[in-house]
This record gives C-alpha cells, structure tokens and sequence, in this order.
C-alpha cells in the first residue's frame, strides 16, 4: 500500500440512536503510519466513531473502507482478522485471567488449536503452537515493561497498569491499526509520558497506525501527525496540530480561548 | 553441594517458557496426582464395595459436573438441564449396545458425541439470550428431554426403562464394583486431563474471555455465538460420557432418575466445588456425595437403637444437608477449589503468612 492510499477511510458516516444524533455527515482518511488523534467535548460522538470502526456500532449511513474493502456490517470479531486491534475506555480487561493469559487471548485470531487439538495438547501440536505465541505475547511483555505482573490477576492490578496491559492485549492482536480510546485517562504525568512513549514506539518501531482519542491537549498536540476535531457529532476541523490549534471554531468549541499560548508554554516541559 | 542444593530449594524458578506452562504447577504437585492416582489404582484391592461404589458415583458424577463447569464456571451461562443431558448420555449408550453390535467400549464415546450434537442443538438459544432468560431456555429442554426419555419406547423402553449390557473390553465383562471402578478411573483421569488441557489452550481462554467481558472478547477476534454455542455442546459431551458410565455400572437406565432435581444438584456440584476451576468440579461432586453418607452416618451413631429418634433424624439430615450448603456458601463462596489454593499458599509460604 503506498503512501497516499488511505488505510482507514470513513466516509459520510450518520449515526443515531432515536432521537439523538451521535455522528453527523463525519468523514476523515487515515494514512498509514500516520498518528491519528480525535478530540473534542464530552458527548461529541469521539467514541462512538470509534465504535463504528471496530464494530461495536453500525452506522446508519455512510462507508468505511478498510484497505481499500468496505466495512460496514462486518462483525467485530472478524474486523481484527483484518488488523483492527482497540482499547476502551473504561477498562475492559479479562479480569480473573492472569495477565498473561489476557495477553494471550488477543493471539486468538492467529492461532488455530481448537476444542479438539486444545484438549489433546502434546500429541496435536498444541504445545507447540502455544509456546510460538507465549514467545510473540512475551517481547509485548518485555515491551510494555509488564514482565513483573504477568501472572498476577488482571482484577487486582492498579489502574495505570491495567491499561498498559489492555494496550498489551490490543498490539497481541498485531493489528495494522490501532484504535486507543483515551489511553491515558487517569494516570499521572509518569505514567502518561511512559504511555506517550510507547505509543510513539508503536507507530515508529512496530509500524502501527493509531487513532487516538485523548484529553490531554500536550500529549496530543506532541505526538499526533494530524489532529481532528468533533463537536456535536459534527467534524469541526481536521488538519496538522498547530493548524487545529489556531482554528477559532475549535477553541470556541472545546479548547477555550486563549488555550495555545498555554499550551506553547506548557509543551516545552512535557516533551 | 550441589545435590543439597536441589534439595533445599527456596522457590520454584524456571527458565523457559516450556516449563512455566506445564500442566502441574510444580513438580511436587505432579507427583502428588501422578501418586494419588496410583494409588487410587490399589483402591479396589483394599476397599469394599460399599466404598466402591460412592467412588464410582463420584467419578460418573465427577465427569457431568466437569462438562456443567465449562458452561457456568468458565463460559459465564447456565443450564438448567444437565441431568437431562446425562441421562441421554445413559440411554443413548444403552440403546446403541442393544440394537447394534457395537462393544460398550465404543459406545461411550459415541453417546459423548451423539449427547453433544442435541447439546449443541439446545445451545442455539444462548447464542441470544443471557442470565434467567437462558435459564428458563435450558429448562424447557430438561423437560422435553426428559418428555421424550418417557415417551419415545423404542429408545429408552419408556415407562419401564432400558437395560444397559455391562462394559466389556476384549469379551472380559466388567459389571463388578471391583473391575468398573477402573474403568471409571480411567475416564475421569482423561476428561479431567482433557478439561485442563481445553482451558489453557485457545478455545478455553475464549470461554472465559467470553464470561468476563463479552464485548472485548469479541474486539479481540472471538466469535460470541460460536463459542456460546460451543461450550454448551462440550458440556454435553461430558455429561454424555459420565451418563453412558452410570447407565452401565447400574447395567439399567429409568427414566425417574434424569430430573430437575439432578441437574440442580449438579449446579450445587459446581458451586461448592468452585466455579470455572477444573479440580473445583471433582471437590463439589466427592463434597455432595460424601454429605449425604456422613450425614446417614451421624444419625446412625445417634441413634441406631430409637426408632422414633432415627426418623426424626432422618428428617434433620436432609434439612442439615441444606444447612451445610448454605453454610458453604455464606462463608466460602468462592468454592472448595478456592480453599485448596488458601491451604497450597500457607504450605509455600509458611512460616510467613505471605
């Protein structure tokens, strides 16, 4: 795929729920390698875009293509044989699985011991197929910097680590795409710029493309290629970060006047 | 030196991959199975038949109550009708050695599989529905089972039951406690080894990604229905194989004993024993046998010689038995298997607490 073709392309998307217009006419193209941010207000409809793209919703109108093959009405699970891997927003983890183990159900889709081989596991090759993954599951492990907690219960961990490990469980699926629902919600400045890290880490070195909806103007505003913005369910604006910034309906929107002297200041310390 | 290192070890370490996935945790616990099952080879050497036979019944009992875990305990569903399952297992075994030539030696497995090609026929439903839906969903197919087991003559000889040939391997005949306690043995170290080995592969991590959060299970690739569907259907394939053994130990299958009141009793199984622990099943079925004896026990030890006392008695036993159910619950809800692992920690670690 070159350069100028569009990984993600989301065209004309209108979605409802009754009354209530989640999405309205949004469209946007995600290039590969790019890091993708979206922003906006609560309720703006960040992540039930998101949801369109994963699956979880279907939209009424409009079309996404996926490496160039329309997506709509395809079911989530078979999105991910695609190369779509997500995070949530609240934490969605397998919460009495090992660490471990919820790393290694994202390895779902590439593996193929089943109910019969499973059960037989040293005689159909079972074993070895697991001991593959557990070695893939593991330089995630030692990537993320999570080999201390592996086999701790996912349910026990503290926040900022279980959302390390959900990112853990979303880059085992090895999607080309990576949708990450505020990543670091919740965390403190450590934890955020190790976050920021990894994300970059992800787009340069694992060559993922991410979409990334985030709060936190000075990570986004770092590491984003391109930046859109939603109010209301509408795209506002979409464009480079320091364009997006400068954008008056944006700032009236959501970023509040007088937001990028603040931010210019504040983005010397964060990077 | 270096053998007293080996010896006096401070922990469990290991260096690849291959050995932090064994099926045992540590070495000491494969010896400890490894032994308990030879041991248990010796059992019928030694032991009565009267001992025999709640062996017996805890293996067949132990195998459904297995398969009923896979579907509440690790896929988060319910089912209401297991006994109905593992009374088609019985009648399906006996029906086959009846009418074909077929050694009871294959039969068994072919009822497993006949049971779940119906059990995953009646999953269908969980493919949509949840929670109390799905469990009223299963019930309506312990009574239609149960409908058919009494109706349909040719196959199960209706009202009057059917009779089930003894297993036999090589024209040997085993209908003696002695002899099927190791054909029971040997099942229930299969299905049990066989359940383990399911739940730390790939479709097993599916079942509990499925019961711990739907929605992220299916981003992560897992086909809901299928897997819903599915683990319905291997449930039934244990409660097939332990059917078809308790259909041949009693060498007679009647209808009566297929009712809600079993498949209830199976649910306490897996409650007490642990829900979505693989030894948890085998705990709740040897805890729900042994009750009922000990509890005949207690009586007998009170009151042989009163007869008014021994009915009365009998009357509290029963009650005791739900007493001690509910005791279990309020004080260890995560079952008997939870237990097992609190006594495992204190071994390891002690002479600190953690």
């Amino acid at each position: 795929m070159t350069k100028n073709q569009p990984l993600l392309k989301v065209d004309n998307i209108f979605l409802s729920f009754g009354g209530v217009h989640a999405l309205r006419e949004v469209s946007f193209e995600v290039y590969p390698g790019e890091v993708f941010s979206i922003i906006g207000p609560n309720g703006a409809g960040k992540t039930s875009m998101l949801n369109c793209v994963s699956g979880r919703y279907q939209p009424q109108k409009g079309e996404i293509a996926f490496k160039e093959k329309n997506i709509i009405g395809m079911k989530p699970n078979d999105r991910c044989k695609l190369g779509i891997g997500r995070t949530f927003q609240n934490l969605a983890l397998f919460n009495h699985m090992t660490v471990l183990d919820n790393i290694m159900v994202g390895r779902h889709h590439l593996m193929k011991n089943n109910f019969i081989t499973g059960p037989l596991y040293w005689f159909s090759g079972a074993r070895k197929e697991e001991l593959a993954h557990r070695r893939e599951v593991e330089d995630i492990i030692d990537f993320l910097e999570i080999a201390h907690i592996r086999k701790s219960i996912a349910g026990t961990l503290s926040y900022g680590l279980r959302k390390r490990v959900e990112l853990a469980r979303a880059v085992a699926l090895r999607p080309d795409l990576i949708l990450l629902d505020e990543p670091m919600a919740g965390m403190n400045l450590e934890e955020k710029e190790d976050m920021a890290r990894y994300i970059i880490d992800l787009n340069e070195e694992w060559g993922m493309t991410v979409i990334m909806i985030e709060h936190d103007m000075g990570v986004v505003m770092d590491i984003s290629h391109r930046v859109m913005v939603l109010d209301f369910g509408r795209e506002i604006c979409t464009g480079l970060p320091e364009e997006v910034m400068e954008n008056e309906q944006v700032k009236t929107a959501y970023l509040g006047v007088g937001f990028d002297d603040d931010i210019q200041e504040k983005s010397g310390e964060v990077a | 030196m270096a053998s007293a290192h080996s010896r006096m070890r401070c922990g469990e370490f290991r260096t690849t991959y291959q050995a932090d996935m064994t099926i045992f945790p540590t070495p000491l616990a494969r010896r400890v199975a490894i032994g308990s099952v030879l041991l248990l080879l010796l059992a019928p050497l030694v032991l009565n038949a009267y001992y025999l036979n709640l062996m017996i019944q805890i293996g067949y009992y132990g195998i459904a109550a297995l398969g009923l875990n896979i579907v509440v305990g690790f896929t988060g569903q319910i089912s209401l009708g297991h006994a109905a399952f593992f009374g088609l297992g019985a009648f399906t075994s006996a029906w086959i050695s009846n009418n074909s030539g077929i050694p009871v030696f294959f039969t068994i497995p072919l009822a497993g599989m006949l049971t779940m090609a119906v059990g995953l026929i009646v999953g269908i439903p969980a493919g949509r529905i949840k929670g109390l839906y799905l469990a009223i969903a299963t019930l309506a197919s312990q009574y239609i089972l149960e409908d058919f087991f009494a109706r349909a003559d040719w196959f199960t000889g209706g009202s009057s039951g059917a009779m089930a040939k003894p297993f036999s391997i090589f024209g040997h005949e085993m209908y003696t406690d002695q002899s099927f306690f190791y054909v029971v043995l040997f099942y229930v170290v299969v299905m049990f080894v066989a359940g383990a080995n399911l739940m730390r592969s790939r479709d097993g991590r599916a079942f509990i990604a499925v019961r711990d959060h739907y929605l992220s299970a299916e981003i992560m690739g897992i086909n809901l229905n299928k897997y819903r569907i599915l683990s319905f259907g291997i449930s039934s394939f244990y409660a097939g194989i332990g059917g078809a053994l308790f259909g041949h130990y009693l060498g007679f299958v009647s209808v009566e004993g297929f009712t809600l009141v079993l498949s209830i009793q199976f649910l306490a199984m897996v409650i007490i024993g642990g829900l979505g622990s693989v030894m948890g099943a085998m705990f709740g079925t040897v805890f729900m046998v042994l009750l009922p004896e000990v509890m005949e026990f207690g009586v007998y030890l009170v009151g042989s010689d009163n007869t008014a006392l021994t009915q009365a008695l009998a009357y509290i036993k029963e009650m005791a038995i739900g007493l001690a159910i509910i005791l279990f619950l309020i004080f260890e809800p995560d079952g008997l298997s939870h237990r097992w692992k609190m006594i495992k920690n204190y071994w390891k670690l002690y002479p600190f607490s953690y």
